[in-house]
């Protein structure tokens, strides 16, 4: 910790007049965590060019490309931290294993920590800490997740049997306990994303939100379309070409349609919703397809990025999470970013104007548009939020302007470490453009009632 | 990429065989790997009458890297070299003497032994009898190359504009001549002009210090190249279109180098090269052109996109790079820039179905002599190395019958291997080669096509 700072440090005085409150709110001793890079792969449809790919190997990948970009071969970071929502046992230390089999220092330590859909951003909410606390100077964020090589269980009844027989001392005993074995037992148990205590998938309790909020059909295929375009527009532009490395020949998101319509959007069934009063209008076109990938960000103090000729993209400036009351359907189970995002701004003295780009993960199109739409309702912002009135309204030109999810795809724990990277590299453009500081708001909602919040601005 | 011929006839009971059979058995190329003796024996320096002193001067540098010098041609050495020193030569019948002395120990050099000449070239205003014999060294190294054998090579080095034998460069390409990293090179002549660069402090790590781009360092040639230079001492950037990122990341991550994702055709990719040079590893020193592009096709059938896509990649974006880099375009040059261009034997001998790939890579020649005098006024050089039949992924490709032919076609009998144009490159971006400007390389295995 040779680089560790006393607090008000001269270089982060002068571009933030306007968080100059938050700043001093802020607890002695923190110092600011900058967003170098970030690195992916490809994120490619369930089944398809990643179908024998392990979390490990992708989360690998995504870390080497990385490596690369910024010429870390050797080094030995502060900490790097990711998840995998859908993980075998085996992996328990999958970042640890992915790390020794990287090109990084082996004497870089590592963990998994797991949150959901929100796993990526609270790595980086986690690393972004420890370096503001002076623990670390130096980490990765990141995250993994594969569909196509999701765990396979054995049935309670066949893993009891089994625990029974190992534990048995004769050989008596042992068949006696393998002998409660039934032909039932045998079948084996997929990984399910149904919330437990519901028993309802994401996309049904979504369809709840939905209707509760009137999203029309026509408002999601719209910004399904706009998802597929922007994210094109990105991919033509090269915006990408310092975000993501190619891996098993795949070289772009293969869930985007830069051809798709709102033709092609109205004309797809609804899956989701279909047993409730309202029109269903949840579809494959505007809900996220399953998704495998992998996703790194490098985070550090400004003087390790400096002391290695590294740039620097954005400041992690602070983040805010929630959770929400689904179970009993007071709330809808993606709500809590609506929840977390007032606080973080009221924590931070900004308003809904104060962001120039809105990050909000599209688990659905009618996840951005229930959570807009509740900003904007006053009745809900004082009754459930707390607040004096409607938080406001969202330009939606700012919302999601290199596509998002829908587009992209959404590799569970890989979704926070691209939308990082993606909100860092346009603070940074902008605020090169315009001379001014700018900044992004990053919104994730996950499974458990849980959302993850943050802020980057520009440095 | 296996050449098993090579392999089969070293080997085992096939080797045998093909022995007694008299089948052409290529060799094993010798290959440079750092703490190997320099050349496999002892070295011989004969010269003319004339040209003693600067044989003597050689010698004494021979001796300094810790060679075993002879000047005599004794029978009982197993010669790792023989060097042949006429820059003082006046007329052809000076010279029978040294080349004799030669002849009589051809029989007794080693397996990947060497022969170098040194001469100088013939020149307007020459006497005709002075040009003779300087033009005649031409034919004769060409000549012998041809009847070496085992992995033994002949090179020679052309003293131009009064460059002294023991002139910087002039050493620094004798040693690659007689080293193991010119295994490919064969049958060549390279003008070697006056320098005042400082010689390495350490040979096997001769770029030491230097920051080096490489285009098209993904696979194949490039990643060799990469790897090279980095082996070298040089910190590398290694450069590919973003499709090809998947082996960029794994040649940056083996070189300690960085991986930059960009296409050599985008209008500002000059620019953005000397940007991630510069505020990443601090400076610029060598750029190697390695990125190309192959749309074969008979000119009766050529489609615009085969033709242009080629001119764009292997020569049009070449072009673009220099100027932004030699700030041409009114920005900021990169002063002694030391610039490798990739041709191609098919640039010079021409090929059939390339008409775009032969005028991309002759192309290449004609902007790499025309660039050399513009970056040689800040101590920069600008060269290109032609490869022959080299084995990669892209040559594998070819149909079995026709590679088995153009491997034999040279007189290593072989296809060369990626690292071969590598070294090639490695020696010409040295700062030691200074003296070496404007010239085109080939690494052909002294390839029976073209000069």
């Amino acid at each position: 910790m040779a680089t560790r700072k006393p607090s008000g440090s001269a270089s982060r005085t002068t571009s933030r007049a306007a968080t100059s409150a938050a700043s001093e709110a802020r607890p002695s001793g923190v110092r600011d965590a900058v967003i170098v890079g970030g690195n992916r792969i490809p994120f490619s449809r369930a089944g398809k060019k990643y179908s024998d790919a392990s979390n490990q190997e992708m989360f690998t990948a995504a870390l080497e490309g990385l490596v690369a970009r910024f010429g870390l071969q050797g080094e030995r970071l502060g900490e790097v931290v990711g998840g995998a929502v859908l993980k075998h046992s085996r992996d328990f230390n999958l970042v640890r294993e992915s790390v020794l089999g990287s090109s990084l220092s082996s004497q870089t330590p590592a963990f998994d920590l797991q949150q959901a859909c929100a796993t990526g951003l609270e790595a980086a909410i986690n690393v972004s800490n420890k370096i503001r606390l002076g623990q670390i100077d130096s980490g990765v964020a990141g995250g993994t997740d594969t569909v196509s090589d999701a765990p396979i269980a054995v049935s309670e009844g066949l893993r009891r049997v089994l625990l029974e027989a190992s534990h048995a001392k004769t050989v008596q005993a042992r068949l006696k306990a393998l002998a409660k074995l039934r032909p039932s037992d045998l079948k084996p148990l997929s990984p399910g994303t149904d919330e437990p205590r519901t028993g309802l998938s994401m996309g049904e309790h979504q369809a709840i939100t939905t209707a509760r909020w009137g999203i029309t059909r026509e408002a999601q295929d719209e910004l399904a379309l706009a998802s597929h375009q922007h994210l094109a527009a990105a991919w033509e532009s090269g915006f990408f070409d310092d975000l993501v490395t190619p891996f098993r020949g795949l070289t772009r998101d293969d869930n985007l349609r830069p051809d798709t319509s709102l033709e092609k959007l109205a004309s797809l069934k609804p899956v989701f919703g279909k047993n409730l009063d309202e029109p269903a209008s949840m579809t494959a076109g505007n809900s996220t397809p399953l998704t495998d990938g992998a996703s790194a960000v490098l985070l550090a103090t400004a003087e390790w990025a400096a002391a290695r000729d590294l740039p620097v993209l954005a400041r992690f400036v602070d983040a805010e999470t929630a959770g929400v009351d689904f179970v009993h359907g007071h709330e809808g189970l993606l709500m809590a970013p609506a929840h977390a995002v007032p606080r973080l701004l009221a924590r931070n003295g900004l308003t809904l104007d104060d962001i120039d780009f809105f990050e909000i993960h599209e688990a659905f199109a009618s996840t951005v548009l229930t959570t807009l739409a509740a900003w904007e309702d006053a009745d809900y912002c004082t009754g459930e939020l707390g607040l004096p009135g409607a938080l406001g309204s969202v330009d939606r030109s700012k919302v999601n302007v290199n596509g998002s999810s829908l587009a992209a795809g959404h590799p569970f724990a890989a979704t926070g470490g691209r939308i990082v990277a993606t909100a860092a590299k346009l603070v940074a453009a902008k605020a090169a453009e315009t001379g001014k500081p700018a900044r992004a708001l990053i919104s994730i909602c996950a499974a458990g009632g849980l959302g993850a919040t943050a802020i980057v601005e520009s440095v | 990429m296996t050449d098993s011929y090579t392999r089969a006839v070293n080997t085992g009971f096939t080797k045998t065989l093909a022995k007694k059979l008299g089948l052409p058995r290529p060799a094993v190329l010798r290959r440079f790997r750092a703490g190997d003796p320099l050349t496999v024996g002892p070295v011989l320096v004969v010269s003319d009458d004339a040209s003693r002193g600067d044989a003597d001067a050689l010698a004494t540098t021979l001796l300094g890297w810790g060679l075993d010098v002879r000047r005599e041609p004794t029978d009982d050495a197993r010669w790792g070299a023989v060097l042949l020193v006429l820059t003082e030569a006046s007329h052809p019948t000076d010279v029978s003497g040294a080349v004799l002395a030669v002849g009589s120990v051809l029989r007794r050099l080693a397996p990947q032994g060497r022969v170098v000449t040194v001469s100088r070239p013939a020149a307007d205003g020459d006497a005709p009898e002075v040009a003779a014999v300087r033009n005649g060294v031409d034919g004769f190294l060409r000549s012998l190359a041809k009847e070496l054998r085992a992995g033994a090579t002949g090179n020679g080095i052309v003293l131009t504009d009064g460059a002294a034998a023991d002139s910087p460069s002039a050493l620094a390409t004798l040693r690659f001549f007689l080293s193991a990293r010119s295994a490919y090179v064969d049958g060549q002549l390279l003008p070697v002009g006056p320098s005042t660069a400082e010689l390495p402090a350490d040979w096997d790590r001769p770029l030491a210090g230097r920051v080096a781009v490489v285009t098209g360092a993904a696979r194949g040639i490039g990643a060799a190249i990469a790897r090279t230079l980095a082996r070298d001492g040089a910190q590398v950037v290694c450069v590919d279109v973003p499709a090809a990122g998947e082996g960029l990341a794994r040649t940056a991550n083996a070189v300690g180098g960085t991986a930059l994702q960009l296409d050599v055709t985008a209008e500002d990719a000059g620019t953005r090269i000397l940007e991630h040079a510069r505020t990443r590893h601090g400076r610029l020193d060598i750029v190697v052109h390695n990125a190309g592009i192959l749309r074969d096709k008979l000119l009766a059938n050529m489609k615009p996109a085969q033709w242009d896509s080629v001119i764009a990649v292997n020569l049009a974006a070449q072009l673009r790079i220099n100027a932004q880099l030699l700030g041409a375009d009114g920005g900021a040059g990169v002063p002694g820039l030391h610039i490798v261009s990739l041709a191609s034997t098919s640039g010079i001998a021409g090929n059939k179905g390339q008409t775009n790939y032969g005028f991309s890579k002759a192309g290449v020649i004609g902007h790499t002599r025309a660039t050399a005098p513009l970056v040689g006024a800040q101590g920069g050089t600008a060269n290109a190395v032609a490869p022959g039949f080299i084995e990669t992924d892209m040559t594998s490709s070819i149909p079995f019958a026709t590679r088995e032919v153009a491997r034999r076609l040279s007189s290593l009998q072989q296809g060369g291997q990626p690292v071969d144009v590598a070294e090639a490159i490695a020696f010409l971006a040295s700062p030691a080669a200074a003296g070496v400007n404007g010239q085109v390389l080939r690494v052909c295995g002294q390839n029976l096509v073209g000069r």
